[in-house]
């Protein structure tokens, strides 16, 4: 790690293909910038994304990355993690591949509380399959495959991410470049699973979710007298469906990180010429 | 009476059926003799037909045969389910004065013996030990010095203190007194004991054991039947050698760890049986195309969908070898034998590694749940050899970095195997993706680029049949002119089968393949013989499939799909009628 770094260094030479406009742009920039200001550098951080647009960050940022299948990149990260509890892992995700196809994974990830970062890029649609409905789109909003509106309510990932046991909760907006940034860094700065839902509106195919409608409607809660380590006062902010808020609904303190709990305090990527020492105890253990 | 002998005990799963079988199977080990354990168990925790069958000699053994010499019936049911086994010289060790068994009928010739086996371990200190009464009273009937016994309940009950332990071992001599005392008779069993040292391990545990010596430091599973006991002899035994077992959610998510880990620099596997093949099958594709050496295990069990969950089968060859949408360069590899799970477990981790691919490591429900004894030096952990692969560190990064200072992970060497700079690596940061993707694991549609990624990824797997030797195991005549092939664990039965076979002047090659992909050629061998037999535990004959379509020319099968593995007299049988032009019990209708 070097104190040089500067967030440019975790750009790639390739021109990202999505929409002008799109709030994927800042999302991006405000990662970028939280991890060169937590004093990392591309050879130490491990980005894992899944599938739709915002799987494609991996490819726009430089450093370790993967690029998996949909909705399983939370799997991908803690393995990362785990393996090598020296590199900084940041994973990123879509409503829907969070929240949908990797429900199940969101809430054991949370539960297991490695420590890492998730940053999910949520513009309650399906963006890069041309518009159709995703689990955080409003009951009545319309779309190509549910032109009534999906008749459901939208998953509340913060809610769902309390209920599991989520020792880091924050909410953000990327076109707020500056609070965006903060609030990814303290998400990688928190001694566990750091979970972020940004506000990334799609500017093609969300006209409701818009810039305007957040610009309008967010309120940051650095502005009010929340405290983030009452989880009571957490539990009412994030049920409140009609709010949009800004900043760290829910920290733990004392949180302490799944790996560290289980003891695993190197890399795992050493490995001796032959069978480790001692391994012929392991054949006489069968007498 | 000859020094083989067959041994069970039976009842209602929760009755301690199989602790007890192991407990007299390790005395037997212990008293330098071969074990050959098998088990019959249903899909329940509690209630329902189970047993625990042991079957031992002086020289090794290899396989189950339908012969029952001392049966332990806890159940009534337990004395039908074997009735087809038992002969005149058998004998039945039963609690007579129990309301369930007062009505026994033993069938033809057989002896019973009743022996109040709960009324005994009461006076010992506890109904509970009515098994190991009845161990004591097989050790009378056996001529086995119960002293061997001793050391197994030790092992068995020490944790639960020293008094526990006695009270065990006075349950087995009150077994022994009582036959002694009420039949005194010699019923013609003699064990042999001799001072050979063995080990009894199952396939499993053999598997669990590979992977440690082979440096597996992360392994991430969902538990199912019959591949469960991977992970749990990991799970406290990895953290020793600095590894981590993770219980996943689901199997979706336990290869996609394990992949994770991988790429971290970890050796790292997974293991489950066919449905959970099927679910992690999405993943095989991205593991092959990032190029992440992953040993992935399947331990069959009958299927389709939920099938036979303890049941034997070899189902699975088509979804190892083609499993996945597009086409994935892979390696398939099963172990024939129990000491074979170990050593093609190493092999699988320097496979993955050395060809940065994904490796599975077929099993089966019966090498799974099977016992044997080996001599220690069968598993010689001085011959582990570990082979990382092309692996680059920060002084050999630089030559393997483009014009622009980009590592290139994806490079597209003639050998197709690219350089591997485990994250850490200053200058190695890469990108990789399941998409198609350039040199530098960068999405790309370009149609030059995807033939040059195609074919690279494909050419690992002629480098790997150039370098490695994916050869068969041979037995029998090499001249004769039956040929029998078989893959995974019919290997014992076949070569018992096959000398009982000789025995009669039956003259046949066998031939044993350890790969499924790649596999050795057998074109030579099949046009060399009148009769080619392949042995499966399948209905449909997937291997021989693969012989014919290798070889181009048809093959005879015998398959057997009822769940139960194959038997070696049960096999010669089959072979016999196979050769006389019968059609078997079940072959394949095609």
């Amino acid at each position: 790690m070097s104190s040089d770094v500067r967030f440019t260094d975790f750009k790639s030479d390739k021109q990202p293909t999505w929409c002008p406009g799109c709030g994927d742009f800042g999302t991006m920039n405000g990662m970028m910038k939280a991890l060169a200001e937590t004093g990392n550098d591309p050879d130490n951080t491990f980005v894992v994304a899944g599938i739709g647009c915002s799987g494609k960050i991996g490819t726009y940022m430089h450093s370790y990355a993967l690029h998996g299948v949909h909705g399983r990149a939370l799997p991908v990260g803690i393995g990362v993690k785990m393996a090598n509890p020296e590199l900084e892992v940041m994973v990123a995700g879509g409503d829907g591949d969070g929240y949908s196809i990797g429900a199940g994974h969101f809430i054991h990830a949370v539960r297991r509380n490695v420590d890492m970062s998730y940053v999910v890029m949520d513009n309650r649609i399906y963006g890069l399959t041309k518009g159709q409905a995703s689990p955080t789109s409003r009951e009545d909003f319309e779309t190509a495959t549910t032109p009534d509106g999906p008749g459901q309510p939208p998953v509340n990932p913060k809610a769902l991410a309390l209920a599991s046991g989520a020792t880091f909760i924050a909410q953000s907006f990327s076109s707020n470049a500056q609070r965006h940034a903060e609030i990814v860094k303290q998400a990688i700065e928190h001694d566990g699973f750091g979970f972020v839902n940004v506000y990334s509106p799609c500017v093609t195919f969300n006209d409701v979710d818009t810039y305007d409608y957040f610009r309008d409607s967010i309120v940051d809660l650095a502005d009010t007298d929340h405290d983030p380590s009452n989880r009571d006062q957490a539990k009412d902010k994030i049920l409140e469906s009609d709010k949009e808020y800004m900043g760290v609904l829910y920290q733990d303190d004392s949180s302490v990180p799944f790996e560290e709990r289980e003891g695993i305090e190197a890399p795992m990527n050493d490995v001796p010429d032959g069978a480790p020492e001692g391994a012929m105890d392991l054949v006489r253990e069968f007498y | 009476m000859p020094d083989d002998l067959n041994w069970a005990i039976g009842g209602e799963a929760g009755d301690g059926i199989d602790s007890t079988g192991k407990i007299f199977a390790q005395a037997l080990s212990r008293a330098g003799r071969h074990v050959f354990t098998s088990k019959d168990f249903a899909s329940r925790i509690r209630g329902g037909y189970t047993a625990y069958k042991v079957r031992t000699s002086v020289d090794r053994v290899e396989s189950v045969v339908d012969r029952l010499d001392i049966l332990i019936a806890l159940t009534e049911r337990t004395i039908h389910e074997n009735e087809d086994e038992l002969h005149d010289d058998s004998v039945i060790i039963y609690d007579g004065e129990r309301s369930t068994m007062q009505d026994v009928e033993v069938p033809g010739d057989a002896t019973a013996l009743e022996v109040p086996l709960k009324r005994l371990a009461e006076d010992a200190g506890g109904a509970i030990m009515l098994n190991v009464v009845a161990l004591g009273a097989a050790c009378e009937v056996t001529n086995f010095p119960i002293e061997n016994l001793d050391e197994s309940l030790e092992k068995r009950f020490g944790d639960k203190g020293e008094a526990i332990v006695e009270n065990n071992k006075t349950a087995a001599r009150k077994g022994q007194e009582y036959v002694r005392e009420e039949y005194d008779h010699d019923f013609g069993f003699d064990l042999e004991c001799t001072d050979a040292d063995y080990v009894l391990l199952n396939g499993d545990e053999a598997i669990g054991m590979g992977a440690l010596a082979a440096g597996c430091k992360f392994y991430s599973g969902y538990p199912i039947t019959p591949a469960t006991d991977v992970m749990e002899y990991l799970t406290g035994r990895i953290d020793q050698f600095g590894g981590k077992v993770v219980q996943a959610e689901d199997e979706l998510a336990a290869i996609n760890m394990a992949l994770g880990a991988a790429r971290a620099g970890a050796r790292s596997m997974t293991a489950t049986s066919g449905p959970g093949i099927d679910l992690m099958t999405e993943t095989f594709g991205l593991v092959a195309t990032s190029e992440t050496p992953l040993v992935i295990c399947d331990v069959m069990r009958s299927g389709p969908s939920t099938g036979m969950p303890t049941k034997q089968e070899q189902g699975d060859l088509n979804l190892t070898l083609y499993g996945g949408h597009g086409e994935i360069p892979r390696f398939v590899v099963a172990p024939t034998t129990i000491s074979e799970c170990f050593w093609k477990t190493v092999e699988a981790f320097n496979l993955a590694e050395k060809y940065q691919t994904p490796v599975f490591l077929v099993s089966d429900l019966a090498l799974a749940v099977t016992e044997q004894t080996f001599p220690p030096e069968t598993f010689d952990m001085d011959e582990v050899e570990i082979d990382r692969g092309k692996v680059v560190d920060e002084e050999e990064v630089d030559a393997w970095l483009d014009e622009k200072g980009r590592f290139q992970a994806h490079f597209a060497a003639a050998d197709g195997i690219s350089p591997r700079a485990f994250p850490g690596t200053t200058d190695g940061a890469h990108m990789t993706t399941g998409l198609e993707h350039d040199e530098l694991g960068r999405r790309t549609e370009d149609q030059e680029v995807r033939i040059e990624q195609v074919d690279k990824r494909q050419q690992k797997v002629e480098t790997a049949r150039e370098q490695e030797d994916f050869d068969y195991r041979e037995f029998g005549d090499p001249d004769a002119d039956t040929l029998v092939i078989s893959w995974g664990s019919n290997e014992g039965a076949l070569r018992e089968g096959l000398d009982l076979l000789d025995d009669e002047g039956y003259d046949i090659r066998f031939i044993s393949v350890p790969y499924i992909f790649p596999r050795p050629d057998l074109t030579d061998e099949v046009q060399a013989a009148e009769d080619v037999i392949v042995v499966e535990c399948n209905a449909t004959g997937q291997f021989a499939d693969v012989v014919e379509h290798d070889v181009l020319q048809r093959v005879d099968r015998i398959n057997k799909y009822d769940g139960v593995r194959f038997k070696a007299d049960e096999l010669a049988e089959e072979i016999k009628q196979q050769l006389a032009g019968e059609a078997g019990t079940q072959e394949a209708t095609q």
